[in-house]
C-alpha cells in the first residue's frame, strides 16, 4: 500500500511541474494572438471619438507603447500574481468581473456536464453492447445530430419547445433581483441554499435545466461515440475472452472487465472536452442571455475591449490547463499503470 | 489426488483403456463472414482420457485454435457449431450459454497464448482468484479463497507477497504461471492449452512445460496441448493429432507416430523440422487452400507428393492402422481395403501430374 501511494505521490509531482510549460505556452499563444489580430485596440475601443493625444494616454496606461518584450514579460507576471488586468471601457477588475460573473458559468458547465453524463454514460454503453442494434442505430444518428447542431439553433429550438410551458426559458438576472439573495458565493444556487430561500433555490434549478441541456447537448455527442467505440473495442479484448473462458457470468464480464475498462479513456476524453465546454458556454449564455463570463467577453468583444478579452481568455487558458490536471489525477487513481 | 493415480496406474496395468473425459465426434465450427462460411474445423473426430495429454499440431491457420474454442463453445457470434462434443456424457454442442458458462471453470479450462494481454489491467491478481472462485463456489470463505489461490500460486512459483499486485507488475512468463494457476485453481478435468509457450522464451518454455506435463500426474487432467513445436509434442505429450485445412488427418501415439508417420502431410511436416542434425532446409511449397471456398477430394493434394489423380475429387476416408495410428490418405486405404480403389475411376490412381508450384509463384 504504501508503495502505491509513493508511485502515486511522485506522478502528482511529475504532472505538477509538467504543468508549468504548459501554462506558459499557453499564455504566450494567447498573448500573441491578442496582438496579431486586426486593428489598434486602444482606438477600437474608443470608437474614434478621442484625440490623438488621449488616445497615447489611453496607450500608455495599458502599456501599450512598451516594446513588446516588455509587455510579454509584465503580462506573465502579472498573471503570476493573478492579476490579470482591469477592463478598457468600465474600469472593472477582471478577477472581479470573475468572481461576479464566474458563479452563473459554473453552474451551467456543471450543469452541462451532468446532463451529458446522464445521457451520455447509458446511451454509450449500451449503443457499444448491444452493436448494430435498432438502439445503436438510434444512438448514433442522436449522436451526431446533436454534435452537428450549432448551440443557438439546439437552444431556440429549447426555448420554442419551452416557451409558454413550465420551464423558463431565459435570464437568471431577474430572478436574482426579485427574490433578493445576499450574493456570498456569487453562485445563485448555493446563495439560495446558504439563505434558506427554498423557492429561489427551485427557480434557480428551473433557470438552469435548458440552458444546461443546451450546452450538455453539445458535448454529449462525442461522448457517446466515444464510449460507444471503447465498450466496442474493450469487448474483443483478451482479457474478456479469458474471463470468459473461466466461465465468468456474463454481466460481470461486461459490467466489471469492459465497461471499467473502456471508460479510462473517457476519462481523459472528457478533460479535453472541457475547452469546448467553454467555447460552447459562451454562445449558451448568448442564446439565453446567461450572465456568465460568457457573456461578458462577447460584450467586451463587441466593444473592441481588448484587455479584458485577454484577461477572460487568460483565465479560461488557466482553467483548461487545471481540468487537465485534475482529470489526470483521477485516472491516476483509476487506474495503475498510470502511477509507475 | 494419490486414489486417482492408483486408479489410473491399475487401469493402465490392466492394459484397459480408461473411459474419455471428452470424445469430439465429427465437429465442424464455421466461422459466418461476409464471404460465406469459412470451414475452419470441418469434421474433427477425437478422444481425450483422463490424465492424458493430447498435442495439436499443424500449420498455421488450419484451425488448431478454433478447435480448441469450439470444444469450449466460446466461439464469436455468427459462428456455426455441429457434430458432438461429449463432456462426461453432456453434449456441449448446442447446450445453452448458462450452463457452458458454468462448465468453464470447473470442468473445461482454457490457456492461452499471449498471457502479457490476458489478465484485467484494473484488477489486482488476487481480485482475479476472488471473482472465480466466488462464481463457481459459492460458499467459500474469504480466508479459504485466499488460502485456495495462494496453493495454486506456489504450486506455479508465484510467491504469496505478489498476491495484491496488478497484472503490469509481472513478466510475461510469470503471467502465463498465473494464467495457469487460475485455470487451475478451479480444478478442470478438461484443459486446452493454446501455444501457451510461444510468447515465451525457451527457458520460460521449458519451465511451463514441465508445469503442464506434472498436471496429469497430480490431478489426472485431461489436457489438450496445440504448439508448433514438434519437439514439446515428442517430449510432453502421450498422443498426437495433425491437423490440416479443418481435418485431422492423422492421429495416435506421439512416440509412434513421430518414429513411423504415416500420412503424406505429417512426413511433409516432420521432414520440415529444423533440429540440430537436420542438413539443408526442408519446406512445404504452396500453401494450405482457403477454407472460404467449399473443398472436396483430399485437402492436401495440391502439395502432397505423392498425390493420385483421384485424390483431388475423393476425400480419403479414415483408416486404422498398427498400433492404433489412424490416418486419412489413400494410400493407407487402399492398402487397408483394395477394394476401395473402385471409387477412385479407373486411372485414378495415376500419379497426379505434379503442378509446378515454384517459388515465384507463391512470391
Ligand atoms: N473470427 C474469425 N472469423 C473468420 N475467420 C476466422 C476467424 N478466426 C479464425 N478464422 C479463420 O479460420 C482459420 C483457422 O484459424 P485458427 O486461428 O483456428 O488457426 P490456427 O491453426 O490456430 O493458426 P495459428 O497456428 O496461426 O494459431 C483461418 O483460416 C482463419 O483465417
Ligand atoms: S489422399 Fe492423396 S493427396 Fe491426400 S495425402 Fe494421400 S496421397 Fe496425398
Ligand atoms: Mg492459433
Amino acid at each position: 500500500m504504501s508503495k502505491q501511494s509513493g508511485g502515486l505521490g511522485r506522478y502528482i509531482v511529475q504532472r505538477l511541474l509538467l504543468a508549468v510549460p504548459m501554462v506558459l505556452i499557453l499564455l504566450t499563444l494567447v498573448f500573441v494572438l491578442m496582438r496579431v489580430a486586426p486593428g489598434d485596440p486602444v482606438s477600437a475601443a474608443a470608437g474614434g471619438k478621442l484625440s490623438a493625444a488621449q488616445l497615447a494616454e489611453k496607450r500608455h496606461i495599458a502599456g501599450l507603447d512598451k516594446p513588446l518584450l516588455e509587455q510579454y514579460w509584465n503580462y506573465i507576471s502579472n498573471v503570476a500574481h493573478l492579476d490579470f488586468g482591469t477592463t478598457f471601457v468600465d474600469h472593472r477588475k477582471v478577477t472581479d468581473l470573475i468572481v461576479d460573473n464566474g458563479g452563473a458559468t459554473l453552474s451551467l458547465t456543471i450543469g452541462a456536464l451532468i446532463v451529458a453524463i446522464l445521457i451520455g454514460l447509458p446511451i454509450g454503453l449500451f449503443s457499444g453492447r448491444f452493436r448494430d442494434s435498432a438502439f445503436d442505430v438510434g444512438a448514433r444518428v442522436f449522436s451526431i445530430t446533436t454534435y452537428a447542431a450549432p448551440v443557438f439553433v439546439t437552444g431556440l429550438l429549447a426555448q420554442l419547445v419551452f416557451s409558454g410551458g413550465s420551464l423558463p426559458v431565459s435570464d437568471q438576472a431577474d430572478q436574482l433581483m426579485s427574490l433578493n439573495v445576499d450574493t456570498t458565493t456569487h453562485i445563485y444556487i448555493v446563495d439560495a441554499m446558504i439563505a434558506g430561500n427554498w423557492d429561489a433555490v427551485n427557480d434557480a434549478l428551473l433557470h438552469l435545466v435548458l440552458p444546461s441541456v443546451t450546452l450538455g447537448l453539445l458535448i454529449v455527442g462525442v461522448f457517446i461515440r466515444m464510449i460507444r467505440v471503447n465498450v466496442i473495442q474493450t469487448l474483443q479484448g483478451d482479457y474478456i475472452e479469458a474471463a470468459r473462458a473461466r466461465g465468468i457470468k456474463e454481466s460481470a464480464v461486461v459490467t466489471k472487465h469492459a465497461f471499467r475498462n473502456a471508460l479510462v479513456p473517457v476519462i481523459t476524453v472528457l478533460g479535453l472536452q472541457v475547452a469546448m465546454l467553454l467555447g460552447g458556454a459562451v454562445l449558451t449564455e448568448k442564446t439565453f442571455n446567461w450572465p456568465g463570463i460568457g457573456l461578458m467577453l462577447i460584450q467586451y468583444i463587441n466593444q473592441r475591449d481588448y484587455v479584458a478579452v485577454q484577461g477572460i481568455v487568460t483565465v479560461f487558458a488557466l482553467v483548461v490547463v487545471f481540468i487537465s490536471m485534475l482529470i489526470d489525477f483521477v485516472n491516476a487513481l483509476i487506474d495503475p499503470r498510470v502511477r509507475y | 489426488m494419490a486414489t486417482t493415480t492408483a486408479a489410473a496406474e491399475a487401469a493402465d496395468a490392466a492394459g484397459g483403456e480408461r473411459e474419455p473425459v471428452l470424445s469430439v465426434r465429427d465437429l465442424r465450427v464455421w466461422y459466418g463472414t461476409e464471404r460465406g462460411p469459412v470451414r475452419a474445423v470441418d469434421g474433427v473426430t477425437f478422444d481425450v482420457r483422463p490424465g492424458e495429454t493430447l498435442g495439436l499440431v499443424g500449420e498455421s491457420g488450419c484451425g488448431k485454435s478454433t478447435l480448441g474454442r469450439g470444444v469450449l463453445g466460446l466461439t464469436p457470434t455468427g459462428t456455426a457449431l455441429s457434430g458432438v462434443v461429449d463432456f462426461k456424457g453432456t453434449n456441449l454442442v448446442g447446450l445453452p450459454p448458462k450452463r457452458l458458462q458454468k462448465l468453464r471453470g470447473p470442468d473445461l479450462g482454457l490457456i492461452f497464448q499471449e498471457p502479457m494481454t490476458r489478465l484485467n489491467p484494473l484488477m489486482k491478481i488476487s481480485e482475479h482468484f476472488e471473482e472465480a472462485l466466488r462464481t463457481h463456489e459459492r460458499k467459500l470463505s474469504k480466508t479459504a479463497i485466499r488460502e485456495r489461490a495462494l496453493e495454486a500460486l506456489r504450486g506455479m512459483g508465484i510467491p504469496p507477497s505478489r498476491y495484491n499486485s496488478y497484472p503490469h507488475e509481472f513478466s510475461g512468463g510469470m503471467r502465463q504461471r498465473i494464467m495457469i494457476a487460475l485455470a487451475l485453481v478451479l480444478r478442470p478435468a478438461f484443459v486446452v492449452a493454446d501455444e501457451p509457450t510461444t510468447a515465451l522464451d525457451v527457458l520460460v518454455e521449458a519451465q511451463i512445460i514441465k508445469i503442464l506435463a506434472d498436471l496429469r500426474k497430480n490431478f489426472d487432467t485431461a489436457l489438450v496441448l496445440i504448439t508448433h513445436n514438434l519437439g514439446i509434442v515428442a517430449e510432453a505429450c502421450d498422443r498426437v493429432a495433425v491437423m490440416y485445412a479443418g481435418h485431422i488427418v492423422e492421429q495416435g501415439d506421439a512416440r509412434e507416430v513421430f518414429a513411423n508417420p504415416q500420412h503424406p502431410y505429417t512426413k511433409e511436416l516432420l521432414r520440415s523440422t529444423i533440429s540440430l542434425s537436420t542438413t539443408g532446409l526442408h519446406y512445404i511449397p504452396g500453401s494450405p487452400p482457403d477454407l472460404g471456398r467449399p473443398l472436396e477430394g483430399c485437402r492436401f493434394a495440391a502439395r502432397c507428393p505423392v498425390a493420385m489423380r483421384g485424390c483431388e475429387e475423393h476425400e480419403p476416408p479414415e483408416v486404422v492402422l498398427a498400433g492404433g495410428v489412424r490416418s486419412a490418405c489413400w494410400h493407407q486405404a487402399l492398402e487397408a481395403d483394395p477394394s476401395l480403389g473402385e471409387e477412385l475411376g479407373k486411372d485414378g490412381r495415376e500419379p497426379l501430374a505434379v503442378k509446378e508450384i515454384s517459388v515465384a509463384d507463391e512470391a
